[in-house]
């Protein structure tokens, strides 16, 4: 066991996937020396070379575009985007060519490449550094859409991500990059497409990813001095979603709430209360409820706090759950 | 591949000056200006002062009251000779370090201080100065002047647009876009680009093989190389490149080479990535003391004119200081605010929601 930072158990990934893997390449912009903004690829350069770590121009669609060049000539390419705002320029390129190449060469052509987007907001960051844009992806067929949320499941699952013969959007919490925790590099980790419970409970299912998994324990840690149990699913995998973690749950709790960062308004959280509605109408003790942003941008900074939603919000909806 | 040499210990070739770093005024065939002893000392007033306004920002984010700051330092003659070319309406599109342009077109300091804050995302009214918001995304603005001269264009008139970006932006498919719509629409748009030798921690070289305002012929328009760091050349430049715009002969590419003295933002780290001596060899080619050393060896300028404006700066310092530490926090509610010109009945309702909801935790 080794105590590492979500940042340095990605580093740690990255650097066994490089190492296991000739043909795995890391792109980006600042990647190289600077070792990215956030320090996720640091180092690497230094022991991989600039062959394979690459300091690309700064041009997102660039990046995108040529990494699935790569990938054709069987490279398993690994992009960067600085921050989630950013991503857009990239848009074209994953949504009209990496998520649909595969496809169109009826299963002839594979593309490997993963997109790491660091994601969310709550590091007091000016304008388009704090969002939360995983659902214009999941809503990309051909893409899997994955988000982290501690250092032992980054250090796997980046890993799994750079092994998968599809393409992959990587979402990073960035507000829980320097949050510290003990890795065991040696084990394999959970499937790259399972959910996870990370706390058992029996009274209500709180469902989350990403930045939210841990406003969502501690809301649960809170909620058990009042007398709560809350069971607390960490998805990982937004798409495919694991469905059957989800309705073994909340068969049991018969009450379930979805918490992301993002706008609620035809969120993620929409797609998880219709799933959990389908498989367990008969279960619910309350219809599902959601938690997240407002349908606005992100706000300036000294907003945040107002827009991200907290342990008081999550445990608001719990009790909105139980009014019913 | 090769490591990079440290750049700018030379004066590349083909490089409009008109003022050396020691101060000498040089003669050039193409553009060389007239002026008079009251605007030489007004542009020094702007350089130091605008410089001023950075140092203090810089101070207050180091004391945690800005979440960030992207400091122009070094490139003051650079804005203010260009921010000083332009006409009362004459365009601006800044990215998001233009602090020195946005001060030639009289908006407040604070405001800029304001969105770096975390008070609101730019708090300025564009269409009052002629200067359009900051942005984030970088090479976006680029498309968008480009749209505004076409504007110009359809509505008759004499003005222009000039839009900024950095070397880093080049490689952007926008920037690149703007080209495109600038030359074949023949736009009067003027492309500043302030190449500060640095994307962050990414050289030049990782973005262009040949000098960028070579780029503009391949794009069909005239691109020119100006002295960034000499504030006579880079407000004659723009001052013939706004006139051209203006008077239908479309767009120009003017490359200001200067170069980043600080950090790329209070963020960064520079010393991962670049070398000392690069920073030696640009402190010699100060903007701000050059102008300082004409105007004190050809007797234009005593002792008390210079002590007159570092009070002058200090009094802004002071004053811009104050302002900042006074701006109050936006009320929750602002969240809501401006999303959409009319009314939208789900954000109403979130609001009254948030507010009753915030509401009940002062009982
Ligand atoms: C589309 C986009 N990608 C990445 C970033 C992150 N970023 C902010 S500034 C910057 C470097 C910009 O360099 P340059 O264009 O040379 O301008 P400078 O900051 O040096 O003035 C990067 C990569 C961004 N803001 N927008």
């Amino acid at each position: 066991m080794t105590t590492l930072t979500l940042a340095k158990a990605l580093n740690e990934g990255l650097r066994r996937s490089m190492e296991d893997d000739a043909k795995v390449l890391l792109m980006g912009e600042d990647v190289g020396k600077l070792g990215g903004v956030f320090r996720v690829t640091d180092g690497l350069q230094k022991d991989f070379g600039e062959d394979r770590v690459i300091d690309t121009p700064l041009a997102e669609s660039g990046i995108i575009g040529t990494a699935i060049g790569l990938a054709l000539r069987g490279y398993r390419p690994i992009c960067e985007i600085q921050f989630d705002g950013f991503v857009f320029p990239a848009a074209d390129q994953i949504i009209t060519q990496l998520a649909k190449m595969p496809l169109r060469s009826l299963g002839t052509l594979k593309l490997p490449v993963v997109v790491r987007i660091p994601c969310g907001g709550g590091i007091g960051a000016v304008e388009h550094h704090s969002e939360s844009p995983e659902v214009y992806f999941t809503h990309t067929a051909g893409l899997r859409v994955v988000a982290c949320s501690n250092p032992a499941d980054a250090y796997t699952m980046i890993q799994d991500a750079v092994r998968c013969d599809d393409p992959i959007i990587f979402f990073e919490p960035k507000r829980r990059y320097w949050d510290k925790a003990e890795v065991d590099l040696a084990a394999p980790g959970l499937a790259l497409d399972r959910a996870r419970v990370v706390r058992p409970g029996r009274d209500v299912t709180l469902v989350a990813y990403g930045p939210m998994v841990k406003t969502c324990l501690e809301a649960a840690a809170a909620a058990e001095e009042d007398g709560r149990d809350i069971e607390v699913i960490d998805l990982r995998s937004l798409n495919p979603l694991d469905a059957e973690v989800l309705t073994e749950s909340v068969t049991r709790t018969g009450r379930c709430v979805v918490a992301h960062e993002a706008p609620v308004f035809t969120g993620f959280g929409a797609e998880i209360a219709a799933r959990v509605t389908e498989r367990c109408f008969y279960h619910l003790e309350a219809p599902v409820l959601r938690v997240g942003g407002f349908s606005t941008p992100y706000p300036p900074s000294r907003l945040e706090e107002h827009y991200l939603p907290d342990l008081d919000r999550v445990l608001d909806a719990v009790d909105r759950s139980f009014a019913y | 591949m090769t490591a990079h040499a440290p750049r700018g210990a030379d004066a590349p070739p083909e490089l409009v000056q008109l003022l050396t770093p020691e101060g000498e005024r040089v003669e050039h065939p193409d553009y060389d200006i007239e002026l008079t002893t009251e605007e030489v000392r007004s542009l020094y007033r702007d350089l130091v002062l605008v410089r001023r306004v950075d140092l203090e920002a810089v101070a207050l984010q180091r004391q945690g009251e800005l979440g960030l700051w992207a400091s122009l330092l070094g490139q003051e003659a650079a804005q203010v000779g260009s921010g000083r070319a332009l006409s009362g309406a004459d365009m601006a599109f800044p990215t998001y370090r233009e602090h020195g342009v946005a001060w030639c077109r009289d908006v407040d300091p604070v405001n800029l201080l304001a969105l770096f804050r975390g008070v609101n995302h730019g708090g300025w009214n564009p269409a009052e100065h002629n200067f359009h918001l900051y942005t984030i995304v970088i090479g976006s603005q680029t498309l968008h002047a480009v749209g505004y001269a076409m504007g110009i264009q359809r509505d008759g008139g004499e003005s222009a647009a000039i839009v900024y970006f950095g070397d880093g932006a080049t490689s952007q498919g926008d920037v690149n876009e703007s080209f495109i719509w600038a030359s074949v629409f023949n736009a009067p748009v003027v492309f500043f680009c302030q190449n500060n030798q640095w994307a962050i921690s990414e050289p030049l070289e990782k973005q262009s093989k040949i000098p960028l305002y070579k780029r503009a012929s391949g794009f069909g328009f005239p691109g020119i190389r100006v002295d960034g760091n000499d504030v006579f050349a880079c407000l004659a430049v723009t001052r013939a490149a706004l006139r051209n715009a203006r008077q239908g002969q479309g767009p120009t590419l003017i490359e200001a080479f200067t170069y980043r003295m600080g950090a790329h933002t209070t963020s960064d780290d520079p010393t991962r990535y670049r070398l000392a001596n690069e920073l030696e060899a640009w402190k010699l080619k100060d903007p701000i003391e050059r102008v300082k050393a004409y105007l004190f060896k050809n007797e234009l300028a005593d002792q008390e004119f210079f002590e007159k404006v570092d009070a002058e700066a200090d009094a802004l310092g002071k004053d811009v200081r104050d302002r900042c530490l006074a701006l109050p926090d936006p009320p929750p509610g602002a969240i809501f605010d401006h999303v959409y010109a009319g009314a939208h009945a789900l954000l109403d309702e979130e609001r009254e929601q948030y507010l009753t909801y915030l509401a009940g935790f002062e009982r």
